[in-house]
Formats: C-alpha cells, sequence, structure tokens
C-alpha cells in the first residue's frame, strides 16, 4: 500500500472502506516498463534541454548545443506519450529517437574528436537502452493489440424479446402514433 | 471484503479492504451479487476525471441483496429485499428531486463545497466516482453502503435475473433520457455517435420511441453488428464518409436527432485529424476533453435539430463550432441521468418483454478478474462490450 492511499483515508468517512491490503493490478509489467522508460526520457530531455553545454562538452561536440536542445524537446514529447494511454506510440518514438541518436553520436565519433572515447561508452548505452525500448515496444504492442482473431459479431442479439418490429413505436406517446 | 479500487492512472487492484459501517439512520448495506464495469469507469481509468484519490472504490452499476438497514430507512427497505442500486445519489426530498431532476440532487454531495467551486453549484452525490461528486466507494465489491437508502434504491421483483434489470441502475435510463431528450416523431431519423453499451441503449431506446429511422456510428465490426441487430443502419467510419451515408440516409436533409454516446474520450485516428490536436492539447493539460463527436454532431445535423449528449465531458473543450449550433438552430441536452425518473416505467417495459437489457452482456467474470476486464474492455479485445462482474 501506498503512502497516498494511506493518506487518502483522510478524506474518506469512518463507514466507507479502507484498503488493509492491495492485490493484482490492472497495469502490466510491460506497461510498468514503458512507464519507468517515459520518466527517464523526462529526465534525459530535461538535462539536454537545461544542460545542453555540459553534454556537449563531454561529447566533444561544442557548437551543437541547439541540436542538443532540440533532441531534449524530442526525448521530452517522447517521454509525455510514454506516461499518457498512448504508451505504445510513445516507446516507439523513443525507438525512432534512439535511430537519432545513434547517427548523431557515430558522426561524432570522428578521429579528431578528443572525447572520442566518452562518445564510444555514450553510443554503448544507447545501444543497449535501444534494445530495451525495442523489447518494451514490441510486448506493449503486442499486449493490447485487439488479437489477431476475427471479431465475434452479435447479429442475434436485438434486445427485443418480441422482435424489432414489435418494438417500434412501442413506447410512443399516444398522441405521436401515426394515424391507422 | 475484496474490491476493485482505484490506485492511479491504469492502476486498478483487487484488493482487501475494511467492510462499510452504517453512518447514518437513512443507510442501508447491500451484499452485492452483480456489478459492471462501465464506459465511463474507463475515464476514471485513464484518470481523465478530476478527483481521484488512490484507495477509492470502483463501480457504480451494482445491485444486490439489503443485510443491513438504519432505522430511518426501514419504513422503505427491509433485509433480504433485492434492489438495484441507481448511480446517482438521491435524497428524494429537496426541491431538485421533487422536479424530478435526481442527477442534481442538493443534499446527497458531501464535498458540496468542493464541488460549488468547480461546478458553480453541487451536483448529487454518485458511487464510485470523482471526488467532486461525494468521493462514495463504488459498488465494485462485495459489499456496498447506501447512503440516503430509502430513495436510492430501485426494489427488484422476483422472477427476473440479475442480467435483466440491473443496467436499470445506469446504462438502461442513460440510453432512454439521450433518446427522451431528442423529442422523437414518428420521422424523424436518430443518429447514435459510439456503439458501445450506452449508445446500444439509446438505440433501443429511440427504436421503443419511435424513431422513422435509427443510425449508428462506430468503427467497430463487433459494437455494429449488435446495433444493426438492434434495428440501426450501420455506419463504419474508419471505411466511409459519415457525412456522405448521413446524407444519403437522409436525402441530404442530415439527421434531425443527433446522440452523443462518446463523450471525452472520441476515437484518436486519421479520419479524424481534429482528435490528433485535442489528443495533444490534452497531453499538455490545455484540454481536458476530444470533442470530435460534439463538432461532428453539430455540423450534420439537419437546421433545428436536438443534440443529446449522455456521454460524459469532464472540463474544457477547444474548437466547438459556436457559430454553426447557432445559427442552425440546434438545442443541445445533456446532463447526468435522471436515473429514478425513468425507472418505473422502464422495470415495467423489462417485465412485460418489451425490452431485455441483458443483450448486451458480453463477458461474465468473477470479481476477481476485474483489474484484467478492464484491461480487455480498454483495449477492446475478444469483442467486449459489457462486462458483469460477479462478486
Amino acid at each position: 500500500m501506498t503512502a497516498m492511499t494511506m493518506l487518502s483515508d483522510y478524506a474518506r468517512s469512518a463507514g466507507d472502506p479502507k484498503v488493509v491490503e492491495t492485490g493484482r493490478s490492472s497495469l502490466p509489467n510491460v506497461d510498468r516498463w514503458a512507464r519507468n522508460l517515459g520518466w527517464f526520457s523526462l529526465a534525459l530531455g530535461a538535462t539536454e534541454l537545461f544542460a545542453p553545454r555540459a553534454i556537449a562538452r563531454s561529447l566533444g561536440m561544442q557548437g551543437r548545443e541547439p541540436l542538443l536542445r532540440a533532441y531534449g524537446m524530442r526525448e521530452i514529447g517522447a517521454g509525455m506519450l510514454t506516461l499518457s494511454t498512448e504508451k505504445q506510440t510513445g516507446v516507439w518514438s523513443r525507438v525512432a529517437g534512439d535511430g537519432l541518436d545513434i547517427a548523431t553520436l557515430l558522426a561524432a565519433r570522428r578521429r579528431n574528436n578528443p572525447k572520442r572515447d566518452n562518445v564510444g561508452v555514450a553510443l554503448a548505452l544507447v545501444i543497449g537502452i535501444t534494445a530495451v525500448d525495442l523489447v518494451v515496444a514490441q510486448l506493449s504492442t503486442t499486449c493490447h493489440a485487439r488479437g489477431a482473431s476475427e471479431p465475434r459479431l452479435y447479429h442475434d442479439r436485438s434486445g427485443f424479446p418480441g422482435g424489432i418490429a414489435a418494438a417500434r413505436g412501442a413506447a410512443r406517446p399516444r398522441a405521436l402514433a401515426p394515424a391507422e | 471484503m475484496r474490491a476493485l479500487v482505484w490506485h492511479g492512472k491504469e492502476d486498478i487492484r483487487y484488493d482487501t479492504v475494511t467492510d462499510p459501517a452504517i453512518e447514518d439512520s437513512r443507510d442501508a448495506i447491500i451484499r452485492v451479487t452483480s456489478c459492471a464495469i462501465c464506459g465511463s469507469d474507463l475515464h476514471l481509468f485513464h484518470n481523465f476525471i478530476p478527483a481521484m484519490l488512490p484507495g477509492d472504490i470502483m463501480g457504480h452499476e451494482m445491485m444486490g441483496e439489503v443485510v443491513d438497514v438504519g432505522h430511518g430507512a426501514q419504513s422503505k427497505l427491509k433485509v433480504g429485499d433485492r434492489i438495484v442500486v441507481p448511480f446517482t445519489i438521491i435524497c428524494g426530498e429537496c426541491d431538485q428531486c421533487r422536479r424530478g431532476n435526481f442527477s442534481v440532487c442538493e443534499r446527497t454531495n458531501r464535498n458540496k463545497q468542493l464541488a460549488d467551486k468547480a461546478f458553480g453549484h453541487a451536483t448529487a452525490g454518485l458511487f464510485g466516482y470523482t471526488h467532486l461528486t461525494g468521493g462514495y466507494p463504488g459498488g465494485q465489491a462485495e459489499y456496498l453502503r447506501v447512503p440516503f437508502a430509502d430513495a436510492t434504491h430501485i426494489k427488484v421483483p422476483s422472477g427476473l435475473s440479475d442480467e435483466q434489470v440491473l443496467f436499470l441502475g445506469d446504462i438502461l435510463p442513460t440510453g432512454w433520457q439521450a433518446a427522451v431528450q431528442c423529442d422523437i416523431e414518428p420521422t424523424d431519423t436518430v443518429a447514435v455517435w459510439g456503439c458501445g453499451p450506452v449508445g446500444q441503449m439509446s438505440i433501443r431506446s429511440a427504436i421503443l420511441l419511435g424513431a422513422k429511422q435509427v443510425i449508428a456510428i462506430d468503427y467497430l465490426p463487433e459494437r455494429l453488428s449488435m446495433a444493426e441487430a438492434g434495428g440501426a443502419v450501420a455506419i463504419n467510419f474508419a471505411k466511409e464518409s459519415v457525412l456522405e451515408r448521413l446524407n444519403e440516409l437522409t436525402n441530404g436533409k442530415g439527421p434531425d436527432k443527433c446522440i452523443d454516446a462518446t463523450g471525452l474520450e472520441a476515437h484518436i485516428s486519421h479520419h479524424h485529424p481534429d482528435s490528433f490536436i485535442d489528443r495533444a492539447k490534452q497531453m499538455m493539460l490545455m484540454e481536458n476533453d476530444r470533442a470530435h463527436v460534439l463538432r461532428e454532431m453539430i455540423y450534420v445535423c439537419r437546421p433545428a435539430g436536438i443534440l443529446s449528449v449522455p456521454g460524459v465531458y469532464s472540463g474544457l473543450v477547444d474548437k466547438v463550432p459556436m457559430g454553426q449550433l447557432m445559427n442552425k438552430g440546434l438545442s443541445v441536452r445533456t446532463g447526468q441521468t435522471h436515473v429514478n425518473r425513468w425507472t418505473d416505467d422502464l422495470l415495467r417495459r423489462i417485465e412485460e418483454g418489451q425490452i431485455d437489457p441483458s443483450f448486451v452482456i458480453t463477458h461474465t467474470v468473477r470479481l476477481k478478474h476485474g483489474p484484467d476486464m478492464y484491461r480487455v474492455f480498454r483495449d477492446k479485445q475478444d469483442s467486449c462490450i459489457k462486462v458483469v462482474l460477479k462478486p
């Protein structure tokens, strides 16, 4: 039981039920992983947006701060999507963003970059995170898909035990009934 | 006891909670025999309705057997009575209740000050809903305290199954009120957006009230097939233009009456570019609701027509074309359902075999499977339209 659940008991009256023990949740593990990735996106995006110089210095990418800020905005957008109910779109947008990050880091791994080793470490990290993103995106998409089987059709469920013809207008006020 | 408890966005758990207790002489406790997941529960599931708190018990469609009655309610209820509980809690005595405006009962919202600030004037208390409507524990549980129980109940005659009467507490009167608000005439075409449970009940109600033609708009084959079974002409908006089809079906005049049984979570798709903008704004807290259906209804409705809105909206919407609404002379009728205004009449129609609302049930499971069924219902898996839970 979370602290918020216990705190919320103050908003309840004496006779209201209160949580004693929590049980199985509707939130599958893959959605929890997606949420963690969403929060990670927000943190990384905020860092890129507000501290681009430090990142640029550590990667030997001085002069590319505007690009890092733009990536920060992209990362925050992906984080918001991943934390929303459209989490699959959010995680797939992270995968696309990972691709951009990898391309950018590969370009920065030029021989004359004095921080080439740092770029290598960053590249390894991004590739690892890309793998996690790919797995979560795939699992999340499968978990929330409607399924491959054909939908059941309910043509036999009229709800009118006497049939539609008998039901049509059965509750019509008499004044509105068409003349015989 | 066990109950389905809201812990946050998309996080509903099958929890152990303390048993409810009688607080007021007008309270009663019921042992819940059947309850259901409503479409509006999904708005809470997605955290689109403000002022939910972790630990809130879900559910506002329930029925059961009375197991304890406060002395103030004993003139109307006794232990062993079988009742359906309307989702609107009513005192039965205030000015609004006397007028039949039960969903805006002036006494039952125990968070009146909060609701006054949010809405201007408080509305009735509701079960299993936001703290803006009292934060009363809901009925997706083994037991439920029913406040103002002497007025807040519908007695069920023996001989009718739970499945036949359960929906008297919400979706049947909600669909009925949506159709009644349309002032249906024998020459009318009624178009219904959204073929979930409330849409299905709206379609049946419009047929019973004598509409010449009922048109159902959705994109899910299972829902459209059920709508057709109830006498509607189906439009699949993913495959055809709603505007063109409505004009074909109405000789270019447009439907006389339009019902929005969708509400704040209109489907997001490339067929509706405005839905993307609405969703982005929702995410950035710049807008509460996705109003695609409202916009489309205003555009396609025949001038001087009526728009009936049983679908739930939570707050602010953008880009509502007031110019079209005003110049076409459209009337908008909406509101939470005044459940008890309609239930005597609807119960009689069920007893007479005019309608059997159980047609809408596609899944019946034990309460412990509730968390999974929220996901199945939300993701439209396994052709799910309506879930009934058995504690």
